[in-house]
């Protein structure tokens, strides 16, 4: 008992060693430390263990932008229930970094619980949490014998610490850690074992428990993995056969590129002869690796790049020419918040509208909204075939929050289908023909026939210009050459909506109201949904789109409801501009806004408060 | 010897009709149609197979000019100054091109700076040809920024800006092949054009081109007149293709002799001076000193035959990327199972 907090307070009568009932399963942790101290090893080690405890789990890095220093924290989620966005709401500090302590300690709701570094005095500071003070430094000790690795390892003893309070099986604790390290660093993996033993004794020894929360164990995250979505969108292409990548690093893209180089060379480099079926490049800037992709679809590889905001910005020109020279590519825009310096390292769904309408011209893109690193890694693979199916660029948008963080996730599904290659002819296929018209609709879906440089036939060759030309690729500035180029541009974009994925749609007993929303919003409003139902008894039936140009189906639904709630992490409802593109007059009029736009990932409090709002001044 | 013979077809039996293109559209006398004119000669005489060309331009009364020659060939007019990523790309997607980048003086070295520079760095299998007339001809007679100081705009406003020279910049960036030449000297340019095309990485080419339109007055320092007045060639060009086992006879120590990566040989005839195309820094020099001289130095300025080219270090496969059968570019179901299992 000597570490328990010294004087009794006379504030509110809190008595955090009074018995509580017991909170299963339904928490959030976040641990406070500054960027660069090394915690990410920890912190994976604690969310793994929950994990494999069978709980459901996500874990959230808000980090700055910087390489060490400021503060940074990371939060898990465990949740019974399954939901895995962001809780506003934390239950647990684990308070590491001094300069942010104090803030973190009076930002918590009354009843929370805080492991604190003994020396910043904490449970000083507020008397109605429960307050588990760890003299970190006299534990690392014993535990690290190296004096510069003891900043590390001391983190691991916050993993101890927490399995000891939380009741984590400490045998899980053990296997997360040592795949976590994996094998190759055995030394390290024992050290920080000791480290989180140490933790686990000094907690069992020293720290009662007086808070509600627990783990049990579940069944719920059987043969789930935990992966992030950079991770999973690299794996997509890999197995989409990717064979040109051309990129200019930017957070939260660059671990996707880095991921996909580690893969493609795992898996794609001959054994015997040593060569590989890919090509990779680090541009001098976007300009040149959105250039290169074009450059390599117009020759026939599966092109791509990866990159965030300012990265599109710097693309646009490059994305013009290949929707009107008609050249396929994949981008995956793993979106940031904003220009310049400011917030790289946060995450928002600020890409939509720019990418759908992406360069100056009459130009549309088809956009993937993958909200998981399932959909990041079918939909990066399928791009790759939507791409060259239709002979055009193809968008990808992720998120940092989707990207860089880890989750939870089913096994991917090996490719069902063989790849496809779209509309190529062979020099059998120009002698059988006797020739071709490049921008010809011939089987009437707006996409026409190509042929690749180096085709062996003297009818292959074509000049490929932006719009100045004829059906049969010949320069022209006539207007009827242009405007019918424009129309079949725009067929080509209806035949593109019908290959794109359907909508999630859940309908609902007795809702007047729906919800419409995409990518990571998904497990806010879904949430969002489940509280208005058992809070306010507001029934929501839910459309989540998958892409742009968006499925039909969304007439119906709008239709069928008295308000449409569109739900973004962005300030201009991006994707309310699209759908105002295409629905009615009478739909459009239904359509609500709900933007969150602070940086960090969307939370079910914020999107059930502004429907609730909107929905009370609606019924006045 | 380095003419071209006046025979009716080439060794595939091609006409020189069959290297051309669609009708120029550029104005009469401009420098830029006698290099198309030059560049089908070339890939004529050297028998190069029209469907293996990739012909890639970025925006510019230059760039227009890939439509006017190898009409058989695949053509691609992109962007103003991006020539160099949309080229490279072609090459990672299938290395068995033969890839001809035309730009200009503007496209080049302004607005496409960044990714010539870089372009150089890699080095690249291509040839890269700047039409180099000191203006803006398709935007009608701004300078460039390869305008001498002093030389003047149609109007008479003189240019106070330094110039920027691309061979320089070739050189100091490790380029592997870099040469000069001028629209009207058919004869160096013509065996300098085959000798890229034996080149086995970057092989770029300034050539002085004047425009008729808006740069061939007396003020100007791209003008037919000056050129005839302060070109001055380093060297006398033979060029011997690999398909032709001749000797050339010259004396002791009047020649330079270098051998292409194809095979095909330069013979190098000493003029005024002894010109050492082995060494880039007696290239720079010469470079310099010329320009202080205000002669404009002809010839093959530097060339580095055994050079890594990029397609080598990236060690990409000899079979182009973009036909790969599935089965060598989607690994297994084995493959996805194993990498799932790491993140269990
Ligand atoms: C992004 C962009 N900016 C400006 C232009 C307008 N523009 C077209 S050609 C050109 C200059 C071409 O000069 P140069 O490369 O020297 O070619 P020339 O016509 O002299 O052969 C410019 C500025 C453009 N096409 N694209
Ligand atoms: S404007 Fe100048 S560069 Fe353009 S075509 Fe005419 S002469 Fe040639
Ligand atoms: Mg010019």
């Amino acid at each position: 008992m000597q570490a328990t907090p010294t004087a009794p307070s006379p504030l509110d009568g809190f008595d955090s060693s009074a018995p509580r009932t017991p909170i299963v399963n339904d928490f959030s942790i976040q641990v406070a430390t500054a960027n660069g101290s090394g915690s990410q090893t920890s912190n994976n080690v604690l969310m793994r263990s929950i994990f494999q405890m069978g709980v459901p789990v996500s874990g959230k890095n808000l980090f700055p932008s910087n390489i060490a220093g400021l503060p940074t924290w990371f939060t898990i989620r465990a949740s019974r229930h399954g939901y895995i966005g962001r809780k506003k709401e934390i239950d647990f500090l684990v308070a590491m970094n001094p300069e942010s302590a104090r803030e973190d300690v009076e930002s918590l709701a009354p009843g929370a619980a805080v492991v604190f570094d003994e020396p910043l005095k904490l449970d000083q500071v507020r008397s109605d949490l429960h307050f588990y003070p760890v003299p970190f430094d006299k534990l690392v000790g014993p535990v690290c014998p190296e004096a510069k690795l003891r900043k590390l390892v001391r983190n691991m003893i916050y993993t101890g610490v927490m399995a000891h309070l939380l009741g984590i099986e400490i045998e899980e604790v053990r296997r997360a850690l040592f795949k976590q390290f994996g094998e190759r660093k055995r030394k390290a993996a024992e050290m920080n074992w000791g480290a989180v033993l140490a933790g686990q004794e000094f907690a069992a020894a020293n720290l009662p428990k007086t808070d509600p929360y627990r783990v049990q164990r579940m069944e719920a995250t059987h043969g789930r993995i935990i992966i992030d979505g950079n991770t999973a969108s690299a794996l997509g292409c890999v197995f989409a056969g990717v064979t040109v990548l051309t990129w200019y690093p930017i957070t939260p893209s660059s671990s996707l590129a880095e991921a996909l180089i580690h893969y493609l060379e795992k898996l794609r480099i001959d054994s015997e002869t040593g060569r590989r079926t890919f090509a990779i490049v680090q541009a001098e800037d976007e300009l040149a690796a959105i250039g290169m992709a074009i450059g390599a679809g117009w020759a026939g590889a599966r092109a791509m790049t990866c990159t965030s905001g300012p990265g599109i910005s710097l693309m646009s020109e490059f994305i013009g020419l290949g929707y009107y020279a008609e050249i396929p590519a994949v981008v995956i825009d793993v979106q940031r918040a904003g220009p310049s310096t400011g917030l790289p390292t946060r995450t928002m769904q600020c890409d939509t509208l720019p990418n759908a309408v992406l360069s100056h011209g009459d130009t549309m893109h088809p956009v993937y909204f993958p909200s998981s690193p399932e959909e990041c890694f079918s939909m990066s693979h399928d791009a790759f075939d939507l791409a060259e199916g239709f002979q055009t660029p193809v968008f990808v948008n992720t998120d940092l929050d989707l990207g860089m963080n880890n989750w939870m996730s089913e096994p991917f599904a090996y490719p069902q289908t063989p790849i496809d290659r779209g509309k190529v002819l062979s020099p059998e296929d120009l002698e059988r023909l006797g020739g071709f018209a490049r921008y010809r609709d011939v089987d009437g879906d707006g996409v026409c026939y190509r042929t690749l440089p180096g085709t062996n036939h003297a009818a292959a060759g074509y000049f490929t210009r932006g719009t100045g030309h004829n059906d049969k690729a010949g320069y022209s500035e006539r207007e009827d050459d242009f405007a019918n180029n424009l129309d079949r541009l725009r067929r080509k974009f209806e035949s593109i909506r019908a290959a794109l994925p359907a909508p999630e749609i859940q309908p609902r007993e007795g809702a007047r109201i729906g919800m419409v929303y995409y990518g990571t919003s998904r497990y806010a409003c879904e949430e969002a949904r489940d509280q208005l139902s058992a809070e306010n008894g507001v029934e929501i039936a839910l459309f989540r789109a998958k892409a742009w140009p968006f499925d039909p189906v969304l007439h119906d639904f709008c239709a069928s409801f008295e308000r449409v709630y569109v739900v973004e992490q962005n300030r201009d409802a991006q994707l309310l501009s699209l759908m105002r593109m295409e629905l009615s007059a009478e739909s459009i009029a239904k359509l609500r806004k709900v933007n969150y736009y602070g940086g960090l990932p969307l939370d079910a409090r914020t999107v059930s408060d502004a429907i609730l709002a909107q929905e009370q001044e609606a019924a006045r | 010897m380095s003419t071209a013979p006046v025979k009716k077809t080439n060794q595939l039996g091609f006409e020189i009709l069959d290297y051309r293109g669609s009708k120029t559209t550029l104005c009469a006398g401009c420098g830029h149609n006698a290099i198309t004119e030059r560049l089908i000669e070339a890939a004529w005489t050297m028998g190069v197979e029209p469907w293996r060309v990739a012909k890639v331009s970025g925006i510019g009364c230059s760039s227009k000019t890939p439509a006017y020659f190898l009409g058989q060939s695949h053509g691609f007019n992109a962007l103003h100054g991006r020539a160099p990523a949309v080229a490279t790309g072609a090459m990672l997607a299938n290395q068995t091109l033969r890839c001809v980048v035309v730009s200009g003086d503007g496209d080049t070295a302004s607005i496409g700076m960044g990714q010539f520079i870089h372009m150089l760095r890699r080095n690249p299998p291509m040839t890269y040809i700047i039409e180099n007339n000191g203006v803006y001809g398709l935007t009608k007679g701004q300078f460039s920024a390869t305008a001498d100081i002093g030389s003047t705009l149609k109007n008479g406003t003189p240019n106070h800006l330094a110039p920027i020279d691309c061979c320089q910049l070739a050189l100091e960036l490790g380029a592997t092949f870099v040469a000069r030449s001028f629209s009207g000297d058919k004869r160096q340019l013509s065996a300098i054009l085959k000798a890229c095309m034996g080149h086995n990485g970057l092989a770029v080419v300034d050539v002085i081109s004047p425009c008729t339109t808006f740069n061939d007055h007396s003020g100007s320092t791209k003008s037919y007149s000056y050129m005839k007045d302060h070109e001055e060639p380093i060297h006398d060009i033979d060029f011997v293709p690999h398909y032709e086992d001749i000797a050339v006879e010259y004396e002791e120590g009047a020649a330079r002799e270098v051998t292409l990566h194809d095979g095909s040989r330069l013979v190098l005839r000493k003029l005024e001076r002894d010109y050492d195309p082995s060494d880039r820094l007696h290239a720079l020099q010469a470079l310099y000193a010329a320009a202080s001289a205000r002669e404009v130095l002809t010839g093959i300025l530097y060339v580095e035959p055994a050079r890594e080219n990029l397609m080598e270090s990236l060690k990409v496969s000899a079979e182009p990327l973009a036909t790969l059968p599935e089965h060598l570019v989607r690994p297994g179901p084995e493959a996805l199972e194993a990498v799932v299992e790491e993140f269990r």
